[in-house]
């Protein structure tokens, strides 16, 4: 239960960090909160030679900053600081029911929104919060400066994603949400542990009718996916008790959770039924 | 450029930290996690090692008024940090508080658990002094007791918490 030999580097600043990340690449790991990097060294799942210490960097470890559309998050935000923070309760509402769902008060201390969405673990909220709003991720590396990915196209596979070997987030953007449209539900055996199914949702209210739905399930498939069509379904319903039978129509007929070690993809599916009619109820409210 | 690894003699890295209230420094291996620093360097027997990677919540202390998993931190993470560990917290109120509870409820069997139950439901009842038994529960669920004496322990949080609102009323 003891990692395997690293050189360690504490990282001064964004610039001596990209530095660091150009010259080592592949065989260096950046360590923010390390709330899973460091469980999976001290299991040796991973050993890689480099840990870069990213805690001291001071550019991405600001307060939420607000604009007139946007909430830009630094990489460093706390899962703690997402219940906390007045701006996140404000304008990001789903982030704020979210975030007391990520594991424990401990592991919330230290935990960053930036390793969670670099790693997207497929059992993990924040990514497929990420993805349910449409959050944009700030990538930046020495070579290539700074570039923004969709956290729609950011995910490409189990534990992939589009982040270069020596590029790393700094911040990620959500667009600032003024109702209250948001829809979140997570199923686990213990509060904390990782979910057997969970769903992310928000949209805007128009009339009657709910727009911009964004729906993404975690812990059912390798990364977080935008469920297209069950937020089509949603938009085409006047009333919650519709978009349900809707909902549930596209969802029985093209969902296909993965199964894990503990939870069969049928036990999942049965499950995920009640999470979607939950969630589809809180986005009508 | 400055990296540092463990594999030959005085290769390990200095550092300085507030430890219960008094100034250290200390040399450490950069794969030293900060709860086996504490113990075996510092010899602060009081934070209990159980699972070694983020599960138990056993080695739980205070590192800048946050309570986190001291087997989830490099001990080099730590350098010019505050930190605290159980037998340094005797005199804070609210430990104090939990301390008696601890005893007069019997919520402890082995004992492995309690310091990190202790700590943990300090930082709770900083930020809520009335929870109720449901918010303790969720609040803890990240410390396990094998002994699974989890009613006494929940039983000892809402007393702790009765006592200290009693205080402040008073």
């Amino acid at each position: 239960m003891k990692a395997a030999h690293f050189k360690y580097v504490l990282a001064q600043s964004l610039e001596h960090c990209l530095e660091l990340l150009s010259e080592h690449g592949d065989e260096a790991r950046l360590l923010a909160g390390g709330q899973s990097l460091l469980p999976s060294l001290a299991l040796r799942l991973s050993a890689p030679a480099l840990l870069i210490d990213i805690n001291r960097v001071q550019e991405i470890s600001a307060q939420p900053q607000v604009t007139s559309s946007v909430v830009r998050l630094p990489a460093l935000t706390r899962h703690a600081d997402l219940i906390t923070s007045p701006v996140v309760q404000a304008y990001l509402p789903l982030l704020h029911r979210a975030a007391p769902w990520i594991a424990h008060p401990g592991i919330r201390n230290r935990g960053t929104i930036g390793g969670s969405l670099a790693l997207g673990d497929p059992a993990s909220e924040l990514p497929a919060c990420a993805v349910a709003a449409g959050a944009t991720l700030i990538l930046q590396s020495k070579s290539g400066g700074s570039r923004r990915v969709p956290a729609r196209s950011f995910y490409q596979g189990m534990f992939r994603n589009t982040c270069g070997a020596d590029e790393m987030i700094v911040a990620v953007e959500f667009a600032r949400i003024d109702g209250k449209q948001t829809g979140f539900k997570e199923v686990a055996r213990r509060r904390g542990d990782y979910a057997m199914v969970g769903l992310a949702g928000q949209a805007r209210r128009s009339g009657q009718r709910l727009t911009d739905v964004g729906l993404s399930f975690f812990a059912v498939g390798d990364y977080p996916v935008l469920e297209a069509e069950i937020c089509q379904a949603i938009e085409a319903a006047d009333t919650a008790a519709q978009a349900v039978t809707l909902a549930l129509d596209v969802y029985e007929r093209e969902m296909q959770p993965s199964a894990d070690l503990w939870c069969s993809s049928q036990a999942k599916k049965y499950i995920g039924r009640s999470v979607l009619e939950d969630v589809i109820h809180d986005l009508f409210q | 450029m400055t990296y540092f690894n463990d594999l030959g003699p005085g290769t390990g890295l200095n550092i300085e930290l507030q430890l219960n209230g008094q100034p250290v420094r200390a040399q450490v291996s950069v794969r030293q996690n900060l709860g086996d620093f504490l113990r075996e360097s510092q010899g602060f027997k009081g934070t209990h090692i159980g699972c070694e990677h983020g599960v138990c919540g056993a080695c739980t202390v205070r590192v800048d008024g946050r309570a986190v998993r001291s087997c989830l931190s490099l001990a080099v993470q730590a350098d010019a940090a505050q930190v605290f560990t159980i037998e340094g917290l005797s005199d804070d109120p609210v430990v104090r508080v939990l301390q008696d509870s601890f005893v007069r409820c019997h919520a402890m069997q082995c004992g492995f658990c309690t310091a990190g139950m202790v700590l943990t439901a300090a930082e709770l009842l900083q930020a809520r002094p009335e929870p109720s038994r449901a918010e303790v529960r969720e609040y803890l669920s990240g410390n396990y007791c094998r002994c699974t004496g989890y009613e006494s322990i929940v039983n000892a949080v809402m007393d702790a918490a009765q006592t200290l609102r009693k205080a402040l009323s008073d």
